[in-house]
């Protein structure tokens, strides 16, 4: 392998590890939405009814 | 190794990396054992502060808490009750928003994971119960 290609696949594997790093720093807000919908409807009781869900449903999210 | 071999080799990377950020985006881990043991923990007290709620005397505050917005709605024997109450429900919130980050490799998400459910709470609340907006209480 002459110096050029490895110093190409050299850049190529740095800059796909740094990608994978760089993709998960971001926080990842609809996936905690997400989650938060699930856990305050498990500590409200939003999903059988004990207490009245709430009618005030805002922004329909899909169920 | 020529050209085409390099540019392949990125190829496969950036395809792999692409793949790895839509699998990423899912979901929040929320399975774990000190999660599920603070659900469980807030949804009993939840029994004693809706009432709470509903009066107006606890609401759902901006930064993620809750928070005693009119003690005089409560008879002045109770408050203490009604202050403990809230104490606890923000310590379980706290050590939630800190455990969710956690569990999701990334404990510096805790502030943003707070801002998330503080949204949450007040979208979801029930009407009659009282949300602080950005321009003070509000009752929904």
């Amino acid at each position: 392998m002459n110096p050029v290609a490895r110093l190409a696949l050299f850049a190529a594997t740095v800059s796909g590890a740094a990608a994978c790093v760089t993709i998960n720093i971001y926080f990842p807000a609809a996936a905690a939405e997400k989650a938060a919908d699930r856990i305050i409807e498990e500590v409200w009781q939003l999903r059988q009814g004990a207490t009245p869900p709430a009618e005030s449903k805002p922004n329909g999210e899909t169920k | 190794m020529n050209a085409m071999t390099i540019a392949a080799r990125w190829l496969a990377v950036l395809l792999f990396s692409l793949i790895g950020s839509a699998w990423g985006q899912g979901n929040l881990e929320i399975n774990t054992p000190a999660i599920a043991a603070l659900q469980q923990s807030m949804q009993q007290r939840h029994a004693q502060l809706a009432p709470l709620y509903g009066a107006g005397a606890v609401g759902l505050a901006a930064d993620g808490n809750v928070a005693v917005r009119d003690a005089s709605s409560v008879p002045l024997a109770q408050r203490g009750q009604v202050n403990a109450l809230v104490a606890a429900e923000n310590a379980d919130r706290a050590a939630l928003y800190r455990e969710i980050a956690r569990a999701n490799g990334h404990p510096e998400w805790e502030a943003d994971v707070r801002k998330t459910f503080a949204q949450r709470w007040m979208d979801r609340a029930q009407p009659g119960w009282w949300v602080q907006g950005t321009g003070g209480w509000t009752r929904k």
